[in-house]
């Protein structure tokens, strides 16, 4: 298009103030430009081309108006358009160089600005005929160009000239002398001032025409920098919905356009398909949708019992809430209102062991109250609850408390038995560890820490006679035989037989006769105790024979014949802890070849020739006869401290420092019968009664409790045993409290000593 | 020998449960989709007795369903939607990506959707059955219709159960099943008796929620999902069982002019004007059969064999009680102050006969004004109101409640405007021997005896409140003494005894000691239950220990409670007392 070059090269020449509002209104003038650009287009083809024109239209004509033919064509013709516009504007932009080039002077245009520029020059083309609004654009500068083109003025800031005219003269800068003073003077003499504007390029001043002013303030309001453009005029189609009588273009049409489309054909079957397969289903409106979500019915309109199913048999349905209590009220009364500190301990406790989740709190009225801010938090945690949490039927059984305790027959009935504290014998300064009561039931013997050995009647409790052994009284024992007057006293390492010389004369006679008539053997062996006749000063207090024994003697205990002695020298690992006496024969024997544990205490079995060995565990019945283990008792207990033969020799307590009491029945099972945990401490000693159906455990919280222990001859019936009595009066001192208990031989009396120094006597 | 040797865990305990992970790997189920499914089905996990043996020997904790109940999932057909609803996510993802918009929105049209009727009717055979589980669904929906339609749930959830909710309470509301209201600090419990159950439910208090950001939501949802589900066909079920139209309608006849209400414009938008009418629990609801008027079914008697005419009136007269409690405020006309909760109040009145009425500005469906020379009763939360009309009681909106929860009209005295209430009390504490009553509970049973207290005897009657508690205190005391004075008395005989002896010989005068011949044998007796405690077994004795040490702390509370009460009424008092000589 030579034309258009022209023209450009004509209309270059333009005041720089023109250029800008140019570049400003781009979009608009774009969007403007495309049915201006058509109509002139469509002049022209309606010029050259009217031939093929009414060929397209007769063709058009012909094959009438389908609407997917027209798009086609449409779209094609609408391509067409593009590239051409494209084109142009490539040629446009190849023009500035060469067409600023021949006017000189005012090259402000920028290489970007080429596009717009083409577009406004072509604009400013067609519309040249009619107005020709260069005319009055008469700047006198126009002769004064600047060569050096777009560049950064400050580059000449140093120089005296700002650039070459055309000629390739300097342009020299003004003398400029113009300070604020001037400035200020032409501000206020001036009447152009307000429209005087500096050129950069010349450095001359340039005065705006009202014209550009009325451009500036145009522009400044956002209207179109052409006073006549209307920029809502209507659009043109360039297609419309009428037919056309020309067609827009004389290409041949393809033959793709005559035959149906493979491609859609396949998309269409497809869908078709889809749509039998049912994949694609008809859109649902949002109505229909939100209504068959909730459309209910009744659900439950035929409940068959036989449709529930057996897993719902097995169902556990959740527990409801807690319902809440008076705390959780809005204004409780002030009672359920935490105190001070007890709002201080909620705070300080961990969330999860807080009894309530809340502070009960008071509002003086309903519209106070605020919201509850662990309100959907409970709600979650009460869902995680039934989603998360096994659930289990626990059966709740109300047990009343009552029931529990079992039936026992009635202590009243159970009598006779020790109720009542009736004498205390004092006198021992150090704490007691043994008693023992002579087999006629007058006397009474007790060993104590202070070194002696005291004589009591018992029914005056006065002390008849006192004995210095010399040592802490470990164990005393009366001789249980009534024809002989004989106690053993184990002190230290010795055990002393003492002839207390009280009561019967002719007792005492026969005692020192049974002493005294004892022959020494021929031949002596090696003995493994010493026994010695005392004299002197310890024959008068009474002391007879001293058996040396190779380490402290802990125990002494007497055969029920009166002949026999066994003392008990605890020692770990020793084989030589159980040594048996006889007393009419002065001689010694170590039953046992082997240690099998710390021997606590023995006892001979009342009847038969059994012997009672209590380790720390467990109690060990030996046969002296056939010198054969028969039993092992355990006593299911830590430590076991004392241990009692029944009288008649089925049965055994044991007591231990673990606390408990164990009653074994020989005859029934190696494990004990029953277990008791009366005592809240150590049990220090247990006894039977010789002849009622009586037994007690004496313990170190002070107390000794006395039980009825019924023994059937009836084989097949259990031992009845039922505590009768708890006995009081002993104080506990240096955490210890009654040490020893035994029994009157004849009469339901109970005797402990303890750790005060007393003996009691309980009626 | 032969045989093929036995491996381990192969039967027994390990194979009758299945630890989550591998459950869920064999229903091919994320996570979530798991428990979605575990949360609508109902399954929960089980503690099986042998941790180890089930663990297959190894001790770390792991969460164990029952193998059957997870072949129960197996055949669920939920679990394909699952699936779909799976593969529908990701070709929406797809089309996302490829800007497919079209394809997106066919997509969304076409979103696989999952009804849970089946489901609810096989965790619920029956419904009795749904009916006992309602609480927490009611609870849920309560507090799901007050979120804000913005964020946690779709705006479709929070709409459905502010419709359910109100179909409910318009239910409780025609029935008049509610029996207790309690305003706790959480929120406002409620309880109404439906067909027999006891259905207890909480409402928060109607503010915007803050809401947490450790919650799961999702599993809210799912819950909400179900819990919609049901609510929506018990209702449909107990709309129907009152013969009453489903979903509600308005009763024409005796609200025409209501549902014309020229101003509804102002209110809502007109599609939501009449859900808004529903919701404000003013009006009858329409009955399928339009009946005149729901005459009082005469309760037939039928002698049962075995029950004597004693149980028979008791019965009679229990159900006169509650009949006289429906009706406790029949006749009884309210207008409600702005200030007061609205919802619940107009819903507990309505609930027993009462006419309510508000500021028209306030909600729709005012039944009259203020101006209302008919009122008795304005409901107001406020220390004073200028304007007073004198033929109304101007009472503080606990009135209602508390009269409620002691089914009789309370002395409007106490509940006036800016009078100090007395306590709200719980209606769901219902105490046994032994425990601790607060005197206002008893103030209330007096009244509900009929025993009028006249309010000038305010004082004695706190006196007598505290002679009581005194009495009380006194018997707790004892028992507890019981057991220490025995000790304390033989332990006192000893001393004495011990004493005795150790001072020096003298004869004295000696006392005639009476002898308590009741007090003795309570010793004795008191003795041999000691003894025979000592004589227990192991386990019955760790049993007893048990059941006593609960016993005691039980006391031990209440006398807390009573020493509290005590102190504050005497610290009241001298506050009186001193300003009474100020004055």
């Amino acid at each position: 298009m030579p034309t258009t070059s022209d023209q450009d090269a004509k209309v270059e020449p333009r005041a720089a103030m023109s250029k800008t509002p140019e570049k400003r209104s781009k979009t608009p003038e774009k969007r403007s430009k495309t049915p201006e650009k058509r109509r002139a287009e469509e002049e022209e083809e309606d010029e050259e081309e009217l031939l093929p024109v009414a060929v397209e239209g007769s063709s058009l004509a012909l094959e009438g108006s389908s609407d997917s033919e027209e798009s086609l064509f449409s779209g094609l013709e609408e391509s067409g358009s593009d590239s051409e516009e494209d084109d142009e504007d490539e040629e446009e932009e190849g023009v500035p160089g060469s067409a600023v080039d021949p006017d000189g002077g005012n090259s402000q245009e920028t290489v970007e600005e080429g596009e717009e520029r083409g577009m406004t020059e072509k604009e400013r083309a067609l519309l040249k005929d009619k107005t020709d609004e260069y005319d009055h654009d008469s700047s006198d500068e126009e002769d004064i160009r600047n060569t050096v083109g777009n560049i950064p003025m400050e580059w000449y800031k140093d120089f005296p000239h700002i650039g070459y005219d055309l000629d390739g003269k300097k342009i020299l800068k003004p003398i400029r002398n113009k300070d604020e003073l001037d400035d200020f003077l032409d501000k206020m003499e001036n009447p152009d001032y307000w429209r005087t504007v500096p050129d950069k390029q010349t450095g001359s001043e340039i005065v705006l025409t009202d014209d550009q002013v009325d451009l500036v303030h145009r522009l400044q309001r956002g209207q179109f920098g052409d006073v006549n453009f209307n920029q809502y005029q209507p659009t043109v189609e360039f297609f419309s919905g009428e037919v056309m009588i020309h067609p827009v273009t004389n290409r041949p049409e393809d033959k793709r356009s005559f035959i149906p489309s493979l491609i859609e054909k396949a998309k269409v079957s497809k869908l078709v398909h889809a749509i039998k397969m049912g994949w694609i289903r008809p859109r649902r409106s949002k109505e229909e949708r939100a209504e068959e979500a909730g459309r209910y019915y009744d659900l439950w309109a035929s409940e068959d019992p036989n449709a529930i199913l057996g897993r719902h048999k097995m169902h556990v349905p959740a527990p409801k809430l807690r319902l809440p209590g008076h705390e959780e009220s809005y204004n409780p009364p002030p009672e359920y209102l935490l105190s001070e500190e007890e709002r201080l301990a909620w705070e300080q406790l961990d969330p999860e062991d807080r009894k309530t989740t809340y502070l009960p709190r008071k509002f003086s009225c309903l519209r106070a109250v605020p919201s509850y801010s662990r309100f959907i938090h409970e709600r979650f945690e009460r869902c995680l609850d039934l989603y998360l949490c096994p659930r289990q039927r626990k059966m709740r059984v109300n047990v009343n408390p009552e029931d529990l305790i079992p039936k026992l027959p009635k202590p009243k009935d159970l009598q006779p038995f020790p109720t009542t504290q009736s004498l205390v014998y004092r006198g021992h300064t150090g704490l007691i560890r043994s008693i023992s009561v002579s087999p006629t039931g007058q006397w009474l013997l007790s060993g104590s820490d202070d070194g002696t050995v005291r004589f009591w009647e018992v029914v005056s409790s006065r002390c008849v006679k006192t004995v210095q052994v010399g040592g802490a009284v470990r164990s005393v024992a009366w001789n249980p035989n009534p024809a002989v007057c004989l106690v053993a006293v184990a002190v230290g390492c010795d055990v002393l037989l003492l002839c207390p010389s009280l009561g019967d004369r002719l007792l005492i006679g026969s005692t020192e006769q049974l002493l005294s008539s004892y022959q020494p053997p021929e031949e002596k062996g090696e003995e493994l105790v010493v026994w010695t006749t005392t004299e002197g000063e310890e024959h008068s207090q009474g002391v007879r024979l001293r058996l040396t024994h190779p380490k402290a003697v802990q125990q002494v205990v007497w055969h029920s014949k009166g002949d026999y002695l066994s003392s008990v020298m605890p020692q770990p690992s020793s084989h030589l802890q159980v040594l048996v006496h006889q007393v009419s024969r002065r001689r010694s024997q170590n039953p046992f070849r082997r240690s099998k544990g710390l021997v606590q205490c023995v006892s001979f079995h009342p009847l038969r020739p059994y012997f009672f060995v209590a380790t720390q565990r467990s109690v060990r019945v030996y046969n002296l006869i056939k010198q054969e283990m028969t039993k092992k008792l355990q006593a299911n207990s830590k430590w076991i401290s004392s241990m009692a033969v029944h009288p008649a020799g089925d049965n055994v307590i044991c007591g231990s420092y673990d606390c408990r009491l164990a009653w074994f029945d020989l005859d029934l099972s190696t494990k004990p019968y029953k277990m008791l945990r009366h005592h809240k401490k150590a049990v220090r000693g247990v006894a039977y009664h010789p002849s009622y159906p009586l037994f007690a455990s004496a313990s170190d919280d002070g107390s000794v409790i006395v039980c009825h222990g019924t023994v059937y001859n009836d084989l097949l019936q259990n031992p009845l045993i039922v505590p009768v009595k708890v006995l009081r009066g002993h104080t506990v001192t240096n955490d210890l409290g009654v040490l020893d208990v035994t029994f009157h031989p004849s009469q339901p009396w109970l005797f402990s000593c303890g750790a005060d120094a007393t003996i009691r006597l309980f009626t | 020998m032969g045989g093929v040797q036995k491996k381990k865990f192969d039967r027994g305990a390990a194979t009758n449960y299945i630890t989550r992970n591998r459950a869920r790997k064999k229903l091919q189920l994320s996570l979530a989709d798991f428990r979605r499914l575990c949360i609508l089905k109902g399954i929960y996990p089980h503690e099986p007795k042998h941790k180890k043996k089930v663990n297959r020997g190894s001790t770390a904790p792991r969460t164990f369903y029952l193998m059957k109940d997870i072949r129960f999932l197996l055949h669920e057909p939920i679990v394909g939607k699952f699936r779909e609803y799976k593969i529908f996510v990701r070709k929406l993802r797809k089309a996302y990506g490829k800007s497919e918009w079209t394809g997106v929105t066919r997509l969304k049209d076409n979103k696989p959707v999952y009804k849970l009727d089946h489901i609810i009717k096989e965790r619920y055979p029956t419904f009795i059955d749904a009916l006992r589980d309602v609480d927490d669904a009611l609870s849920m929906g309560f507090l799901f219709s007050t979120f804000a339609r913005t964020g946690k749930c779709h705006v479709q959830t929070i709409q459905l159960c502010r419709r359910l909710t109100v179909e409910w309470m318009n239910y409780v509301i025609t029935s008049r099943a509610l029996k207790k209201v309690f305003l706790s600090i959480k929120g406002i419990y409620y309880q109404a008796e439906v067909l027999g159950q006891t259905i207890t439910w909480l409402v928060p208090y109607q503010f915007s929620h803050d809401h947490p950001t450790d919650v799961d939501y999702r599993v809210m949802a799912t819950f909400t999902e179900m819990y919609t589900t049901l609510m929506g066909f018990i209702n449909f079920r107990l709309y129907s069982s009152l013969n009453l139209v489903y979903p509600p309608k308005l009763d024409t006849k005796a609200s025409g002019a209501l549902l014309k209400g020229e101003d509804d414009g102002d209110y809502a938008l007109d599609s939501e004007s009449y859900m808004e009418k529903l919701s404000a629990l003013s009006s009858c609801l329409a009955r399928v059969v339009s009946s005149v008027e729901e005459d009082e079914a005469q309760m037939d008697h039928f002698p049962v064999e075995g029950e004597d005419v004693e149980q028979m009136e008791a019965r009679e007269k229990e159900h006169k009680e509650q009949e006289a409690q429906r009706r406790l405020f029949e006749g009884l006309k309210f207008f409600v102050n702005r200030e007061v909760p609205r919802e619940s109040l107009a819903f507990v009145l309505r609930c027993f006969g009462a006419q309510v009425s508000w500021d028209k500005s306030l909600c729709i469906g005012a039944a009259y004004d203020v101006t209302d020379e008919t009122i008795t009763h304005h409901i107001a939360d406020r220390p004073n109101m200028e304007k007073q009309y004198i033929n109304r009681y101007y009472i503080q909106p606990q009135w209602v409640y508390d009269s409620i929860n002691s089914k009789i009209c309370l002395p409007v005295e106490d509940y006036f405007l800016g009078v100090t209430l007395p306590p709200h009390l719980s209606p769901f504490v219902e105490e046994k021997e032994g425990d601790y009553v607060p005197p206002e509970k008893l103030r209330i049973m007096a009244l509900q005896r009929g025993e009028a207290i006249v309010q000038d005897e305010d004082e004695e009657d706190d006196e007598d409140d505290d002679d009581d508690e005194d009495e009380e205190e006194e018997e707790e005391e004892e028992e507890e003494e019981e057991e220490k004075e025995d000790e304390q008395n033989l332990k006192k005989m000893e001393t004495q005894r011990s004493q005795g002896k150790s001072l020096s010989v003298k004869v004295t005068p000696g006392k005639v000691k009476k002898e308590d011949r009741g007090r003795l044998e309570q010793e004795e007796k008191a003795e041999e239950k000691r003894l025979a405690i000592m004589m227990m077994k192991k386990k019955e004795k760790y049993l007893y220990d048990k059941i006593m040490f609960g016993k005691k702390r039980k006391v031990r509370e209440a006398n807390k409670l009573t020493a509290k009460r005590k102190a504050h009424d005497d610290a009241s008092k001298t506050d009186k007392k001193k300003k009474a000589k100020k004055q």
